[in-house]
């Protein structure tokens, strides 16, 4: 309230109709800028494709056959891989697609497991 | 074919230790194979220890069981060099016994 | 703008700071692994964290760390569980193969009291030979099918041969070849880095926390836990072998496990194997 009445007492200094004009478009912006950025926060609840999915899905294998190659998959990670092709299976590409990011996430730690074990096992040798 | 039933009883002046362990899968019925099917139960249902005829310990077995039960308990009246028989029957109708002395 | 010079010479700094410590600990870092130095540290760790426990009672695992565990093992042993899969171990080993040769044709001293040999490194081959694996490959030089790393055969097998060997001293050997000592390297590596979602290694429980419980289990100490194996577990109601330990180990820190025998499992066996040097094989054994 008090800083509508700042910036409008700024404003009411030039006193013309200009100004506020001006803050009228800013507050507008302001609108706009809100509803964009909560569209994008809401996006996942909105129906992903079966585009989506497969784009996920295909991240996520990539993530886990470098795993993979690094003798380091997790267990959770498979499962959630599993889930998503079930998932997308019965149609449902939102639970799928969401399946398959947490499984890309989960792949991804298990390769920065595997990658910062190569030194940091040595904090835990008995010498 | 061996027998299922390993026994060893011991004679401490009146009072007699035994200890049995007996071969059997102790199959509950609410286990499923790799497959998915259901293990049938089998399990044994009833187990006999008799000595001079009379049963000094009589076990009605169910699916609570575990896998080789082990058996261990005590009772008097016997003596070193007396015998001791032991018999199972189980759900499917099978059976073993043996008989073991009193060391 | 002055903010932006001071960050990127801070940054600078710290880099070479970095790079500083990355080049003193590359000087400071043993170049050749000295598994006897290792050993030493290793049983002496153990020994120090517990005075009580007797020296050869380690290979009891959690039975060492509990005294009520202990009473009621000991009274187990007089009737072990592992009776049924000891002596079958001990028929299939005396049965000759179709082509009439036997087990006893493959290994020293005829099979018997040689377990304590076990894994050893093949020189040859190049690579770590594990008990289980040279029984398979016992099997196969004589026209029989391999049996499964983690089912109740080999179990049985190697039960048997361990109980031949029950008492002798774990005597595992590290030829003077870069390889073997690099398998041996490699086995440690693997003991003590984390893997699986849980982010455990092998050392997080049987070295940083033996005799503490994991849900309802007593954990053993690393020190001499090959020395029982195989084991009879409750939870599996049947005995398993040092192929099914190591994968069901991975998979409860939610690990995928390797294939049996690999490479790492071979490796930290053999590693495992070479630390407890001097502890008597306690095998087959039941664990809870």
């Amino acid at each position: 309230m008090s800083m509508i009445r700042t910036r409008r007492a700024a404003f009411a200094q030039s006193g013309n109709r200009f100004s506020d004009k001006i803050m009228l478009k800013s507050n507008m912006r302001n609108l706009v800028l809100a509803a964009v950025l909560l569209m994008t926060g809401v996006w996942p609840a909105l129906a992903a494709s079966e585009a989506d999915y497969k784009a996920a899905f295909a991240a996520a294998e990539a993530a886990e056959k470098q795993a993979d190659q690094l003798r380091n998959k997790w267990t959770t990670t498979e499962a959630q891989l599993v889930a998503a092709k079930k998932a997308a299976g019965g149609g449902d590409f939102d639970a799928a697609t969401a399946a398959a990011r947490e499984a890309e996430a989960l792949a991804k730690a298990s390769i920065f497991q595997a990658t910062s074990e190569k030194e940091r096992w040595k904090d835990m040798e008995i010498r | 074919m061996a027998s299922t039933i390993r026994v060893r009883a011991t004679a401490n002046g009146d009072t007699t230790e035994v200890q049995a362990l007996i071969q059997h899968p102790m199959d509950s019925g609410f286990v499923k194979d790799a497959q998915g099917q259901i293990i049938p139960p089998h399990f044994i249902q009833q187990l006999t220890f008799e000595h001079n005829g009379k049963a000094v310990f009589l076990a009605n077995w169910g699916a609570a069981v575990s896998k080789d039960p082990y058996v261990k308990f005590s009772f008097k009246g016997a003596g070193k060099g007396d015998d001791l028989k032991i018999s199972w029957v189980d759900n499917k109708g099978a059976s073993d016994t043996t008989t073991a002395k009193i060391q | 703008m002055r903010v932006r010079t001071i960050l990127t010479s801070a940054v600078a700094a710290l880099a070479a700071a970095a790079l500083a410590c990355a080049a003193a600990s590359a000087i400071a870092a043993p170049d050749r692994p000295d598994p006897v130095a290792d050993a030493k540290a290793f049983q002496n760790f153990f020994t120090r964290k517990f005075p009580k426990v007797k020296y050869e009672d380690f290979v009891n695992g959690p039975y060492s760390m509990n005294e009520d565990l202990h009473r009621q093992w000991e009274e187990k042993e007089q009737f072990p569980p592992y009776e049924f899969a000891l002596e079958a171990g001990k028929e299939m080993f005396a049965t000759p193969f179709k082509n009439g040769k036997t087990y006893a044709d493959c290994f020293p001293n005829k099979g018997n009291g040689i377990r304590q040999n076990y894994p050893y490194f093949d020189e040859k081959e190049g690579k770590v030979v594990t008990l289980e694996l040279a029984l398979n490959r016992c099997r196969e030089a004589n026209g029989e099918a391999p049996y499964s790393y983690v089912k109740d055969e080999m179990a049985a097998l190697t039960a048997y041969m361990a109980f031949t060997s029950r008492g002798n001293k774990m005597d595992i050997k590290i030829p003077d070849d870069p390889r073997a000592l690099e398998a041996y390297e490699n086995g440690k590596r693997y003991f003590y880095t984390r893997r699986g979602q849980l982010n455990f290694s092998c050392a997080t429980c049987h070295v940083q926390s033996p005799g503490e419980r994991i849900r309802a289990e007593i954990l053993a100490p690393a020190l001499g836990i090959m020395n029982a194996m195989p084991i009879y577990r409750s939870e599996w109601s049947s005995m398993g072998t040092t192929s099914r330990r190591f994968m069901t180990c991975n998979s409860q820190t939610r690990a995928v496990p390797l294939e049996p025998q690999s490479d790492e499992y071979r490796d930290v066996e053999y590693f495992l194997s070479y630390v407890a040097n001097g502890l008597p094989i306690s095998g087959p054994g039941a664990r809870p």
